[in-house]
């Protein structure tokens, strides 16, 4: 089909409905597709119905949908990475149970599986890390630094939009057309028009696009942030090392997605407009695509990995009562990475044929870039070391990264040798190696932040059982699963491989396909334990803010936090401010006056933003032109128009911050102190009686 | 006389007659800065692209048959001089001279910008009608990758203009509208010295290496 | 009032060597590629350290990019932006050519 001649709806189709392939041909294969857009559609159908039910869908729009507030664009982020983290997990099981069934064929067609592990792969990275780490910040980090918004309040709304609506388009695959079957990295030609002319790269490609342009703003708005709207006193030396990876982590962004949007879109152009760029003929060349997408590539995982050694950091200092030991080598430390994870990204592909040379210097740039994180991990132990350590749930899970982690850096530096990866390369070995790192390394840290952060965010705690259980869950299953990748990968068993003939695979790939039934029991546990704490939420409820004895401003705050965050902008005079506030006795002070603050006013420009783009996605992957044209102008007039609007701001009166902060001061006054052993009882309204150490 | 405030901002700068403005602009202006480092990137990798492929000819058209360097000279000055006219726009602004004459030299900003895009136009025209198609070869896709995004943001950056002069009717020249201005003429400027590395990078080393 | 005027007058003069250096700079660009033609040893590598010493010339005349305290954070950035794009850009082209060269496709 050209694509010049295509109908009002494009290349869209009946065909292009799952259904339409099940009544063709009922096998196993086709009832999982549909069971996959069934539960699409169910999920819609039930959000839909909840909220008409509970007629939710005012308060959703006016206190969600168009605010601008930092910390519930920060939780919608969150609630959208979990969402999607849901599917990913379950697409891991599947293919999981795909391969353990073999030898042989299993029971997916060949392109189903290479369709899920394209969007395991894709969801994991951009569709739920990147929105989990993201959310975070969003949360954290003006809280950290003693701020009341973000530098661009809107152009974070924008993200927020942006980000769901590429994520969306993931989930339409499955119920229209198919996703891409190349892999989360969608390597040329085989993408390419050529070999490649259905709709599924091109669902690859928006998605990416789109939520490429939304992370960069969000890397600029908290670069941003970070450097100009830190409080007063609040020097660059006693920022919480959670905000140093922060910001770190969004230069990498400021330079690290372009490289991604320009492979992605000359890709677009090969497709669309028949140019030469990764074709095999006429002078196009693949190698430039491997080139640019590692480019992105490598800063990315250091991008993700940073801000959890960041939350690492904040977990160890406030559970082992310590300051946190060689702040200063940490933040050079990462520095380090994010400036060292420029200068190997070509280890991703050694095996291209380039010099040995080459290959050599960046197999040295890649051992080089152990050491930074060698140094972290030492300085976490020495945290630990001589602390009174409680073993809660975000400790639990660092710990848990301490042990896995290292398995997984050094097996990176095994690979960082040119000559042992031609051996390992594109097996399961390497699966192995990234799923150890980036499990061990940012899921538990996010899920650490999630566990940890969660009281300040909604004022009670989660329960901490089923954290327990999740974190054994998680881990074990994680053990389970991917340590006998590495056996296989290393006898050799190519990775992303539907069927296979060796029996000597087959226990290790039942006993990985247990590990993915622990690992979704962790997913469940961690439902579990949101339900049980939503339903037991008056015996865990810490209105006052500082659950844990935390070291840092964000706990000096009521929790929730007001939507101004700080009732009078805090003046900082040491590094974990707060706790050493604590410590001379100074916490909770009642300021002398108060002052009108300015808020930005909600907007819906980031809904506008979500739904036009989403629907310009759909028309492109469908060759629907008139509507992609529309969708375009759509959205800059958007843009346009909102920039007419001048009145961004509302004035919250100083009267009104006076009456509510006074009013948990008054609480705060009252409060019995809760010392560390008590820390899980309901005696613990957030008021930490510091009983230990704490600037030392 | 009371001393002015320092400002804290460097380069461009609104300077001590809108201290208000100033100070609004300073965080937005260094964001601006940020996104234009970012969207340097784009522009960097396009130039690499452009290198590794200029010999990807595939025996199409080469930079010999399809460059044509009067125009490319012309495009030179005009893009040129309008960096010079936006600058002097922005020193109209600062030092508060009448509005007319932020008007007048944004409006020789915005006819230099239409005219360069016009030329551009008129040469991409020519080099297709001899072959020089981007669905040709890789040389020439990757020459039509690069050198039509620096055109789009000119465009964009025209679209720019417009809509300011549209605000500055119904606005008058608010505090914000300034620091519009300001990034616009970050903005026109960088998009000069990317011009500079593609006369140098594409069309003389196209004619070099090609 | 005088110091304002003067004030003005004094950038709108940086503004002015800013063009007039850039003009220049250009003219002999277009006539050295004229006269000796581009192909010439070392024509490229002129043409090239022209190139750079107007981008250079633009930043501090154009956009205000010195050394002085007050600029350093657009400085910084940009030097920033400058070691990741020499990485980037050195990167790719070496990595491509030698693959180029290893593939006879040159």
């Amino acid at each position: 089909m050209n694509s010049s001649d295509t109908g009002f709806f494009g290349r869209l189709t009946w065909d292009a409905f799952p259904i339409a392939g099940l009544i063709q041909n009922p096998s196993a294969n086709e009832i999982i597709a549909n069971a996959a857009a069934a539960i699409v559609i169910i999920g819609v159908v039930a959000v839909v119905g909840l909220l008409t039910w509970f007629r939710l869908w005012g308060p959703l729009w006016r206190d969600w949908l168009t605010s601008a507030d930092h910390k519930k664009i920060g939780i919608m982020y969150i609630v959208f990475a979990i969402v999607m983290l849901a599917r990913g997990v379950l697409e891991g099981v599947v293919m999981r149970a795909q391969q353990a069934a073999g030898p042989g064929d299993g029971f997916l067609a060949p392109e189903h599986f290479a369709e899920l592990f394209s969007t395991h792969g894709t969801i994991m990275i951009f569709f739920v890390a990147v929105p989990f780490v993201f959310g975070l910040a969003n949360f954290l980090v003006p809280l950290m630094i003693g701020a009341r918004d973000v530098a661009f309040p809107v152009m974070n709304q924008i993200g927020l939009g942006l980000t769901v609506s590429a994520g969306m388009m993931l989930m339409v695959s499955l119920v229209v057309g198919e996703f891409s079957t190349g892999g989360w990295t969608a390597y040329p030609p085989y993408t390419g028009a050529a070999f490649n002319p259905g709709v599924g790269p091109d669902y690859w490609i928006w998605a990416i696009v789109v939520s490429g342009v939304g992370t960069t703003l969000t890397g600029i708005n908290f670069a941003v942030t970070i450097y100009k709207l830190r409080a007063p006193g609040m020097k660059f030396m006693r920022l919480p090392m959670y905000c140093w990876t922060i910001i770190c982590s969004s230069i990498l962004i400021v330079f690290a997605m372009p490289p991604l949007g320009v492979a992605a879109l000359l890709l677009a152009a090969d497709r669309y407009l028949d140019f030469h760029f990764f074709t095999n003929d006429l002078g196009g060349n693949m190698m430039n695509y491997a080139n640019l997408f590692w480019l992105f590539g490598h800063p990315e995982v250091y991008l993700l990995v940073l801000p959890a050694y960041g939350i690492y950091s904040e977990v160890f200092a406030t559970f082992s009562a310590k300051r946190l030991y060689g702040y200063n080598s940490l933040v050079i430390a990462t520095m380090s990475i994010a400036i060292m994870s420029f200068t190997v990204w070509l280890h991703h592909f050694f095996t291209m044929g380039q010099s040995a040379l080459i290959n050599a210097v960046f197999g040295i740039a890649t051992m080089l870039i152990a050491i930074p994180t060698g140094v972290k991990v030492y300085d976490w132990m020495a945290t630990l070391y001589r602390g009174r350590i409680r073993f809660s749930v975000p400790m639990l899970y660092s710990l848990s990264f301490l042990m896995l982690f290292v398995i997984g850096g050094l097996s990176g530096v095994v690979l960082a040798n040119p000559t042992v990866d031609y051996q390992v390369h594109n097996t399961l070995f390497l699966v192995a190696h990234f799923h150890n790192v980036l499990l061990p390394g940012v899921l538990f840290g996010l899920l650490a932040a999630y566990n940890y952060w969660f009281p300040k965010a909604f004022g009670f705690r989660l329960n901490e059982f089923w954290g327990r259980v999740s974190v054994f869950c998680w881990t074990v299953g994680f053990l389970l699963t991917f340590m006998p990748l590495y056996f296989v990968g290393l006898m050799g068993m190519p990775r992303r491989s539907f069927s296979w003939e060796d029996p000597s695979f087959h226990p290790y790939m039942i006993t990985a396909v247990i590990g993915a039934l622990v690992i979704t029991c962790g997913l469940f546990s961690i439902l579990i334990q949101l339900w049980v704490s939503i339903r037991d939420r008056d015996k865990s409820c810490a209105p006052i803010g500082d659950p844990w004895d935390g070291r840092t401003l964000e706990w000096s705050i009521p929790s929730p936090p007001p939507p101004y965050n700080f009732a009078i902008i805090p003046i900082v005079t040491d590094r974990d401010d707060f706790a050493a506030t604590k410590e001379r006795g100074a916490a909770y002070p009642t300021p002398e006056v108060y002052e009108d603050i300015e808020m930005p006013r909600n907007t819906g420009i980031g809904f506008a933003f979500c739904v036009l783009s989403g629907v310009w996605m759909f028309a492109l992957v469908w060759w629907i032109w008139w509507l992609a044209a529309l969708m375009t102008i759509a959205m800059i007039l958007a843009f346009i128009i909102w920039s007419f609007d001048t009145s961004t701001e509302i004035i919250i009166p100083a009267e009104e911050v006076r009456k509510e902060h006074e009013a948990w001061l008054e609480l705060a006054h009252s409060t019995k102190a809760v010392d560390r052993d008590h820390e899980s009882t309901p005696e613990n309204l957030g008021l930490a009686r510091p009983d230990m150490e704490a600037v030392t | 006389m009371k001393r002015a405030p320092r400002h804290s901002y460097p380069g461009i700068n609104l300077g001590e007659d809108h201290a208000s403005a100033h100070k609004a602009t300073e965080v937005v202006t260094f964001g601006f800065w940020v996104f234009l480092m970012s969207d340097l990137v784009y522009f960097g990798l396009m130039f690499a692209i452009y290198i590794t492929m200029i010999d990807a000819q595939a025996g199409g058209p080469g930079p010999h048959e399809l460059f044509d360097l009067k125009s490319i000279f012309a495009q030179t000055l005009i893009l040129l001089t309008s960096s010079l006219t936006v600058g002097l726009a922005m020193l109209a602004l600062k030092y508060n001279l009448p509005r007319a004459r932020v008007v007048f030299w944004f409006g020789v900003t915005l006819a230099l910008g239409l005219s360069f895009l016009a030329l551009e136009i008129r040469d991409f025209m020519n080099m297709a009608e001899q072959g020089g198609v981007p669905q040709r070869s890789g040389f020439l896709s990757a020459f039509y990758g690069l050198v039509p995004l620096h055109g789009l943001h000119v465009a964009s950056g025209c679209l720019w203009l417009i809509v300011l002069g549209i605000q500055l009717k119904v606005f008058g020249l608010t505090d914000l509208l300034m620091s519009r201005m300001v990034r616009l003429a970050l903005f026109w400027h960088f998009l000069d010295l990317i011009w500079i590395g593609i006369i140098t990078i594409v069309y003389f080393g196209g004619l070099a290496y090609g | 009032m005088d110091r304002r005027a003067d004030m003005h007058k004094r950038e709108r003069r940086r503004y002015v060597i800013g063009y007039g250096g850039s003009l220049l700079l250009t003219l002999v660009v277009f006539a050295v590629a004229y006269q000796f033609g581009i192909e010439t040893r070392g024509v490229y590598l002129t043409i090239g350290l022209l190139g750079l010493a107007q981008l250079v010339l633009q930043l501090v005349y154009f956009l205000h990019i010195d050394r002085r305290r007050s600029s350093r954070e657009d400085l910084d950035l940009i030097l920033f932006s400058t070691l990741v794009l020499l990485i980037i850009i050195g990167g790719t082209v070496w990595v491509l050519g030698n693959l180029a060269i290893r593939m006879h496709m040159m």
